[in-house]
């Protein structure tokens, strides 16, 4: 079996990596076929830095983030092969795929934290705010009732929630969307995490109020000096908190490089129509038409053409060929490899010189 | 909150206004004279006379009305003709049994119920859940005098572990009563627990895919935390009503399990007086299971504010 083989491997993973995810294949089943939504996964997350994981729904990013907190909902979905080499607080290096429940329930929340895209049901609306933190403390850190509402009201004010002391006896009802994602952030880094995982944490809130967020989840991870990996399908919020970027479609990462040079350089056509697809305000001089290019032409949102394929019927070879408008008959013959096109840039297409 | 109690007591009021209003009209709309009905067709008419004297019904209807309504509130609720003593006395002293067991029958279900409906919500599709349900679709489905027959028969008569029937002897002590009721209370809980089974199992599935269920997780609980903690403290919300429906129905299947066991309880005293048509005593049990009925329902929607913080009254 796959997985086998990947544990005859020697793990080991660089230094300044925190998180080395290689081969992660995460299926489901349905109505009796096998969904292979995450089928081949890699990345790396830097020590300190933020990832972010771009793509469309169904890209499998949202699986993938589940899949490092082992909160992938069993019997239907399972992890079936690859490894997420993990190095611990105490510099152990575990696997995550194969980490018995009992210790995966120690890096959760201890050590690695999510946060969810629905601020509004992700919390348990018969607690306190205040004792839903308090909870992850007095686990984690062994502190008794007292000094874990205590470390509450603490998060409560680093995640910016005015009154902290009295709305931390508030339920989650009595708080509007933007605060309580503010609260799932509290309750996340309560337990000073190595890694925060964040499932699109803004997409759900008004646009003012994302920013917030966003400034406020900056300020956070440059202060606790973690990783974060912070899943998207925004390539606006990716320019404003990620130091990387991994993109990835049909089940598998097709590009990973640094902010910069992503959106400089893209090296796979995947990449290039979703930085296309941004629409950009222009400005223009007084007198001038708006909306117009120079020649006259109308400038058009660019969109790809096609769907992302359905994880349960992927084509052979490379999935994006489909939509792609510079894929060749190689291409659909066999899924290219994962290649270094530059130093800390991968990309998983064949005609990655030609772009 | 306060406002929310005395509105609801001021519309238990009317409720009880109502009910008896309503056991004060059947008595009269019967057809014919009721002092000749409840006395049978072999009733002298001298002891009609009497009779129709000691209930008041020489006098008009509004007259009648008014004095019934005034003996209501200063607790008076008539007085049995074949007992022979006021109904509040008479149900006061058939009320230990019928109290006990309910009281009983309700742990019964609940503790039989809940555990089942949580088991088979987490296991979803097991072996265990399919054999949960089924259990739970017989309990719905047999009647409550054959279970006791059954019990009886097994229990009682076969093992010898408890008493066939009745209350024990009059000198009998609490617990010695209380082992009389045993078998009535489990015939009783074990078929209204089918209902709980499956409100419990609905309402945890329901929950059990929320998304606080995954922070729960996501945050490091262990399951048992999740489950017991978060997932089913929510899923009380709903079940709670049907505990209260199953406490209401409990009183009403205590009548006929009575019946069957032989308990001097309230249902007993009832189906006698229907047989001796003892208008009085029908009445006044009317009149105060209705009003039990309405407290355990005030009882519940107040629970409702203890157990979620998003009601509020």
């Amino acid at each position: 079996m796959a997985m086998a083989e990947a544990a005859a491997e020697p793990a080991a993973i660089a230094d300044e990596t925190l998180l080395q995810i290689e081969g992660l294949r995460t299926h489901f089943r349905k109505d009796g076929a096998v969904v292979r939504s995450v089928d081949g996964v890699d990345l790396r997350i830097p020590r300190g830095r933020t990832l972010a994981v771009v793509g469309e729904s169904g890209s499998g990013k949202s699986v993938t983030s589940l899949s490092i907190m082992r909160l992938i909902p069993e019997p239907a979905g399972r992890i079936v092969g690859g490894r997420m080499l993990y190095r611990d607080r105490t510099g152990r290096l575990l696997d995550l795929a194969r980490l018995p429940v009992s210790e995966m329930r120690r890096i959760r929340g201890g050590e690695i934290s999510m946060i969810f895209q629905e601020p509004m049901t992700s919390l348990n609306p018969v607690f306190t705010v205040g004792d839903q933190i308090a909870e992850a403390v007095a686990l984690h850190a062994g502190k008794d009732r007292a000094e874990a509402r205590r470390v509450a009201v603490e998060m409560l004010r680093l995640v910016e929630i005015p009154a902290a002391e009295r709305r931390v006896d508030e339920y989650p009802h009595q708080m509007s969307g933007g605060m309580r994602q503010r609260v799932m952030i509290a309750l996340a880094l309560s337990c000073r995490p190595s890694l925060l995982i964040a499932d699109e944490p803004t997409t759900a809130l008004d646009v003012t109020i994302q920013a917030q967020i966003l400034d406020l989840m900056r300020r956070l991870q440059r202060e606790i000096g973690m990783s974060m990996l912070f899943v998207t399908h925004n390539l606006g919020v990716v320019a404003e908190i990620a130091h990387e970027v991994a993109v990835m479609y049909a089940g598998r990462v097709v590009e990973q490089a640094g902010v910069e040079a992503i959106f400089a350089h893209p090296r796979h056509p995947y990449t290039e129509g979703l930085i296309a697809c941004i629409p950009r305000l222009r400005r223009h001089a007084p007198g001038q038409q708006r909306d117009r290019e120079p020649g006259g032409r109308r400038h058009r949102l660019v969109a790809i053409p096609g769907s992302i394929p359905s994880p349960a019927a992927l084509p052979p070879g490379c999935a994006f060929a489909p939509r792609c408008s510079r894929a060749v008959d190689a291409c659909r013959l066999e899924i290219p490899d994962l290649v270094e096109v530059a130093p800390g840039h991968r990309s998983r297409c064949l005609r990655w010189r030609d772009l | 909150m306060q406002t929310y109690i005395l509105k609801r007591i001021l519309g238990m009021a009317v409720v009880m206004l109502i009910v008896a209003t309503i056991s004060f009209v059947i008595v009269r709309v019967v057809p014919g004279d009721p002092a000749a009905i409840m006395l049978g067709p072999d009733a002298s008419p001298a002891d009609i006379a009497d009779l129709r004297a000691r209930l008041g019904l020489e006098r008009p209807l509004p007259a009648q009305y008014a004095i019934f309504m005034g003996d209501l509130l200063t607790g008076d609720l008539g007085r049995s003709i074949f007992l022979d003593r006021p109904v509040v006395q008479a149900l006061a002293e058939r009320a230990e049994p019928t109290i006990c067991l309910t009281v009983m029958a309700t742990l019964v279900a609940l503790l039989i119920g809940i555990p089942a409906g949580i088991v088979s919500a987490v296991r979803r599709g097991s072996a265990v859940d399919q054999a949960t349900l089924g259990l739970a679709m017989l309990g719905a489905s047999i009647p409550s005098f054959w279970l006791g027959l059954l019990f009886i028969q097994f229990f009682a008569v076969r093992l010898g572990w408890f008493p066939v029937a009745g209350y024990g002897d009059p000198g009998a002590g609490f617990l010695e009563r209380l082992r009389h009721l045993v078998l009535p209370a489990l015939v009783l809980g074990l078929l209204s627990s089918a209902l709980i089974t499956r409100f419990t199992r609905a309402s945890m599935l329901d929950v059990l895919g929320d998304d606080y269920v995954r922070t729960g997780r996501a945050k490091g609980l262990d399951e048992w935390t999740v489950i017991m903690k978060h997932a089913f403290r929510n899923a009380l919300i709903p079940v709670l009503t049907v505990i209260g429906l199953t406490v209401a129905v409990l009183l009403g299947g205590a009548i006929v399990t009575e019946t069957v066991f032989g308990l001097p309880g309230v249902g007993n005293l009832v189906v006698q007086a229907v047989l001796r048509r003892d208008y009085p005593v029908i009445q006044g049990t009317l009149i105060v299971v209705a009003a039990v009925y309405v407290l355990v329902n005030l009882t519940i929607d107040l629970l409702y504010t203890v157990v979620d913080p998003r009601v509020r009254y």
